[in-house]
């Protein structure tokens, strides 16, 4: 067969986390029989990190135990605790920060995200001071929870921010959320959802702040976290803080590299391979996850970057195909975006790009009722949808992005809502005024449109 | 065991619920909530949940092993 080399060879994965590990089994399955090393800097073996905001604060589940299952062993060679700190295109190695290096005949850069961190590090070196990422972040979390803090503040009204609000008012503790933005989730789900993200927050009794910034964290002189001094004057007694402000892509130790790695990821084509610098595509060099950032034709091929679980699993798969497979038998990355978020007793779920629209209506049940289907048009085409309490309709809508469907969408639902043909505006805002990224950016452009990634607030 | 539920795909039919009550929890309508440590005693009823799920969302396995080389 011709190709059959490629499944033959030694594959570096370096990222050992969600996209990392269901690569290396995908690469397993497509045949490779060559030998496989993951390197992954955190000193654990890949676990789930969407239970470590729900599970996990809620006590429900501890930290060191959302393990990832494996779907079957890769029967790989796993470096963790090492840090990749450099790859040689030309030599194809991968330099590791214990001294050695790992040759590669091709390689996959799952590396991902980390916490942006509270920019004056003195304030975030406070004790009490948080930000949410890993299974530590998690565990130290979780014990502060437990222990029955006074006060807790959140900073950023993102889909992490909400979530950890909700699980604190669950446990009965009080919580101040400060967005810089007009409303939570606004940069991800637009202006009509927000509201309802507003509502639910302030129902369940969260302190929700809105149009303000946090200036300061103060300590206590002992180093211990006591408050924060918000932009209007305000000022918050809390005992924890947890900063949510998104997350920075794991692209520094490819500084030197020559691949097309930036603040939004490494930039890919529809197939994982990564670009060069100069925009030339790399054939031994593939990407999947939150360090991606590829394009989609369904959303005019702008460059997507998303921090969602489903895209990690499907572009890792994906990757693994194309790594073992020649030219003509490779595919393309085309999974629609979906996500989910669950944060004060509803089920949110997306599918599409909300924040690549012009105009939504509600297509199905209300804002009233807490249960809806809010469908997202671009220039009279679907192109996303998001559900609350409302998973089983999201296939239909999934069904309308993929073929491009008229929006308003056509009456197909039975419970249609009364006002479905009315469109209103979206009303994403600028991510510039936002504490908390969106969690699908378009970093490409659009004539009439400026969206890209948030940048550094503070 | 460790279980993963893949949530883009779960459409909350609660079957796992019923099948496996003490790993798997509604909150809410409609979202899952589930224990991410499978003890050994409800391992089978995962199996039977996971078998039994319309969309196929459940993932039960080993997690790579601390000391993999
Ligand atoms: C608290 C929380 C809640 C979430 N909830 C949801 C949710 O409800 N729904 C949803 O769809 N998504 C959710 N997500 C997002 C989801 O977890 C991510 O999309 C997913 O983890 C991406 O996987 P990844 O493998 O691409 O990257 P990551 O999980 O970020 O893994 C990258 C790994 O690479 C390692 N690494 C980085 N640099 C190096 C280096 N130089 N050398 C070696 N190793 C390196 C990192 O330490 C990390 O272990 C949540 C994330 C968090 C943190
Ligand atoms: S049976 Fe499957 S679809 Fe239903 S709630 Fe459980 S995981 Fe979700």
């Amino acid at each position: 067969m011709p190709g059959d080399d490629l499944k033959d060879g030694r594959i570096v994965i370096v990222g050992a986390s969600l996209a990392g590990l269901r690569g290396a089994e995908a690469l397993r399955e497509e045949g490779f029989t060559g030998s496989l090393t993951v390197v992954g800097d955190e000193p654990y073996p890949p676990y789930d990190r969407p239970p470590l905001s729900k599970q996990v604060l809620l006590g429900q589940a501890p930290a060191d135990t959302t393990g990832l299952p494996m779907r079957r062993d890769p029967d790989a060679d796993w470096r963790l605790g090492v840090r990749a700190t450099g790859v040689d295109p030309l030599g194809k190695r991968v330099v590791l920060d214990d001294g050695e290096s790992l040759p590669f005949d091709r390689l996959l850069i799952t590396t991902g995200t980390r916490a942006r961190p509270w920019p004056n590090p003195e304030e975030a070196a406070l004790d009490g001071v948080f930000t949410l990422r890993t299974r530590d972040d998690a565990g130290g979390l979780a014990k502060r929870l437990a222990a029955g803090p006074e006060r807790v503040l959140v900073i950023g009204g993102g889909f992490t921010g909400s979530e950890i609000a909700s699980a604190c008012r669950e446990r009965g503790l009080e919580v101040t959320v400060a967005e810089r933005g007009p409303a939570p989730l606004v940069g991800a789900l637009g202006g009509t959802l927000s509201k309802l993200a507003a509502v639910m927050q302030r129902n369940h009794g969260v302190d929700l702040r809105c149009g303000v910034t946090v200036t300061a964290l103060r300590g206590d002189g002992n180093g211990r976290f006591t408050g924060a001094d918000l932009s209007d004057g305000g000022r918050i007694d809390a005992d924890v803080c947890v900063v949510a402000l998104g997350a920075v892509r794991n692209v520094e130790w490819l500084a030197e590299s020559g691949l097309a790695a930036g603040p939004r990821g490494i930039a890919c084509d529809a197939g994982c391979r990564a670009f060069n610098m100069y925009g030339i595509v790399t054939d031994d060099v593939f990407v999947a996850g939150d360090v991606s950032r590829f394009p989609h034709p369904l959303f005019g091929y702008q460059m997507l970057s998303l921090e969602h679980w489903g895209n990690a699993v499907a572009q890792a798969e994906v990757a693994a195909h194309n790594m073992v497979s020649p030219g003509p038998l490779r595919r393309p990355h085309l999974t629609l975006p979906t996500f989910w978020s669950t944060q004060f007793g509803l089920n949110i779920k997306s599918v599409g790009v909300p924040t690549f629209s012009d105009h939504v209506v509600i297509a199905q049940g209300s804002l009233e009722a807490r249960r809806l289907a809010m469908v997202y048009g671009y220039q009279g085409r679907v192109t996303a949808a998001v559900t609350v309490d409302m998973a089983k309709s999201l296939d239909y809508y999934r069904h309308l992005i993929e073929a491009a469907a008229p929006f308003p969408p056509p009456p197909g639902a039975a419970d249609r809502a009364i006002a479905a043909d009315i469109a209103i505006p979206s009303d994403v805002p600028d991510p510039k005024g936002l504490s908390h990224g969106p969690t699908v950016a378009l970093t490409g452009y659009l004539p009439d449109r400026r969206l890209t990634v948030v940048q550094p607030t503070g | 065991m460790r279980t993963v539920v893949d949530l883009t795909r779960c459409q909350g039919y609660a079957q796992c619920v019923f099948l496996a009550p003490a790993v798997f929890q509604l909150h809410g309508e409609e979202g899952l909530l589930y224990a991410t440590a499978v003890p050994d005693d409800q391992v089978e009823r995962v199996r039977q949940a996971a078998a039994a799920c319309p969309v196929q969302a459940i993932l039960l396995g080993e997690e790579v092993s601390a000391g993999a080389r």
